[in-house]
């Protein structure tokens, strides 16, 4: 990896609230096209980790380096716009920079949802919400799409094609996505590099390595059988299902409440 | 019509036209209760600025500044919940004011008439400030559009984007607490809020955008004026409340329409 190709680059990031330390000594490089994702239990330091790449989080200790001239696409856990706010997908998506009609309609087709542009932000499901944040943060153009938990508020069945545009608008623009995500399964098929963290690195590398770790079974209590057919095909099955290592079985769900754990 | 009553009109109707916009922001980022403190505080501003000798509109304006940046200073030690913050400094700061009043020896400071306005001894000095400082505060609220609106939809979006989340929430806080001490004479301190929120609330039925809400609402504000003021001329009613309940049947009337807008 060619250290011009990083995007954001953390160095030795620690994070403290008060005296509680949420981050410690984090090393963290997201290259260009390169899909990089946060696992870990809730209060690891997923978000506040994104936040301190986002500069949304003064770091403790440490550094933040962000390529000069960085585009970055963020799109937040949740988008809650009151309901007295009258705005439309169209609307909301120029709210952040001029943009014409065209680039709109264009941006919100790739991500299946161009039937939307003139219904109230209001009235879009969990899926078709994120859909539209999706295509806010493609239309700034961004060599580095941020994702915080993008497919909390979608239903199971949306969660899979959420991740399946993901990872087809990463491989058609060439953007660098950085993302937490709490859902094994899915995040991790269309995963470069997955870091499992809980306030420090735990482990990090190809999900089908992180996945054998110790640690990251320890934390998860999953062993690779236990995951989806189409998942876990691509390794060898013999790991066995009763893994040792599982003595504390953190949920997994996806039910963190806490966007600054 | 007489004189008092044409200044009552123009005065009314020059808060309304600056309060419907801004209230919609403050209906949009649910800030009603901080509209309350603001206003709660007009009372020592004004106690202030008797002691001081300055312009009474500018000395409620400052005091409410102040406050803001109490408040914004409190809540960055997160120890207590906003609303909790804005009891504490909304009731503190109505119950300084009132000792306060009461402690000027050297002018009788008629209590009612700030409580609840004064609209029909609105003067030529009052309707210079109301229109010059309305017009100011509306130019200054068109400069803040869009950051706020951004802010207003995610702020850590609009930090990301770039938007100088800080600054444009001071400005905000400025101009609420200009526009309170412009629709102080008008509506009394402790009414402010309504002519805040009310209009705006009752045009979001009808609105597509924020800017026809906002336009909405400066509309339904003025009329309302004009209907408080009327039933107030004709059956002798306190000017203040009756623009305020007449507001409040806008409201209701509205309710009776079929959603225009959107949702």
């Amino acid at each position: 990896m060619s250290p011009e190709a990083a995007l954001i680059k953390t160095t030795g990031l620690t994070v403290q609230f008060g005296r509680r330390t949420v981050l410690q000594s984090v090393d963290l490089v997201v290259s260009a096209g390169e899909v990089v994702t946060l696992v870990g239990p809730n209060g690891a330091g997923k978000s506040t980790l994104l936040r301190a790449v986002l500069g949304l989080q003064r770091p403790s200790g440490g550094t933040v380096w962000r390529k000069p001239g960085l585009r970055i696409g963020y799109m937040p856990q949740r988008l809650a716009v009151d309901a007295t706010l009258p705005l439309t997908v169209r609307r909301l998506l120029a709210l952040w920079g001029p943009v014409t009609d065209a680039a709109v309609d264009e941006t919100l087709r790739e991500v299946g949802a161009a039937s939307l542009a003139d219904s109230p932000v209001q009235s879009l499901s969990g899926g078709e919400l994120q859909r539209v944040m999706l295509a806010r943060a493609l239309l700034r153009r961004p060599d580095l799409l941020v994702l915080d938990e993008p497919a909390q508020a979608v239903d199971v069945a949306g969660q899979a094609t959420l991740y399946a545009l993901i990872d087809a608008i990463r491989r058609r623009h060439g953007c660098g996505v950085l993302m937490v995500s709490h859902d094994l399964s899915y995040a991790i098929s269309g995963t470069d590099r997955l870091i499992c963290l809980n306030g420090h690195v735990c482990c990090a590398g190809r999900p089908e390595d992180v996945r054998r770790h110790p640690d990251f079974q320890a934390l998860f209590g999953i062993d690779p059988l236990a995951m989806p057919a189409w998942l876990s095909a691509a390794g060898p099955h013999s790991h066995g299902a009763a893994t040792p290592g599982c003595q504390h079985p953190h949920d997994p769900g996806p039910k963190d409440k806490h966007p600054h754990g | 019509m007489d004189d008092f009553l044409l200044r009552a009109l123009a005065g009314g109707i020059g808060v309304a036209l600056v309060a419907g916009p801004l209230g919609c922001f403050v209906v949009w980022r649910r800030m009603a209760y901080f509209g309350d403190t603001l206003s709660h505080a007009a009372l020592l501003g004004i106690a202030l600025g008797f002691v001081a000798g300055i312009n009474l509109m500018l000395a409620v304006a400052l005091v409410g500044l102040a406050l803001a940046g109490v408040l914004v200073l409190m809540q960055r030690q997160r120890k207590l919940a906003t609303d909790t913050l804005l009891g504490l400094l909304s009731h503190t700061t109505l119950s300084l004011g009132l000792i306060a009043v009461a402690l000027l020896q050297t002018v009788r400071v008629d209590l009612m008439s700030y409580l609840f306005g004064d609209i029909l001894a609105v003067s030529g000095g009052d309707l210079a400030w109301i229109w010059g400082g309305g017009a100011v505060v509306l130019v200054l609220l068109a400069w803040l559009w869009r950051p706020l609106l951004a802010m207003t939809v995610n702020e850590d979006l609009a930090r990301v984007e770039g938007v100088p989340v800080l600054a444009t929430q001071l400005g905000f806080m400025m101009l609420m607490a200009a526009t309170i001490a412009l629709a102080m004479k008008v509506v009394g301190v402790l009414l402010i809020t309504a002519l805040l929120i009310i209009p705006a609330a009752c045009a979001r039925r009808f609105a597509r955008t924020p800017e026809i809400m906002a336009g909405l609402a400066a509309a339904i504000g003025a009329l309302s004026v004009c209907g408080g003021l009327g039933a107030s001329f004709r059956a002798d009613l306190p000017a203040g409340p009756a623009v305020v309940v007449a507001a409040a049947a806008l409201f209701l009337l509205s309710q009776l329409f079929p959603r225009g807008g959107t949702r």
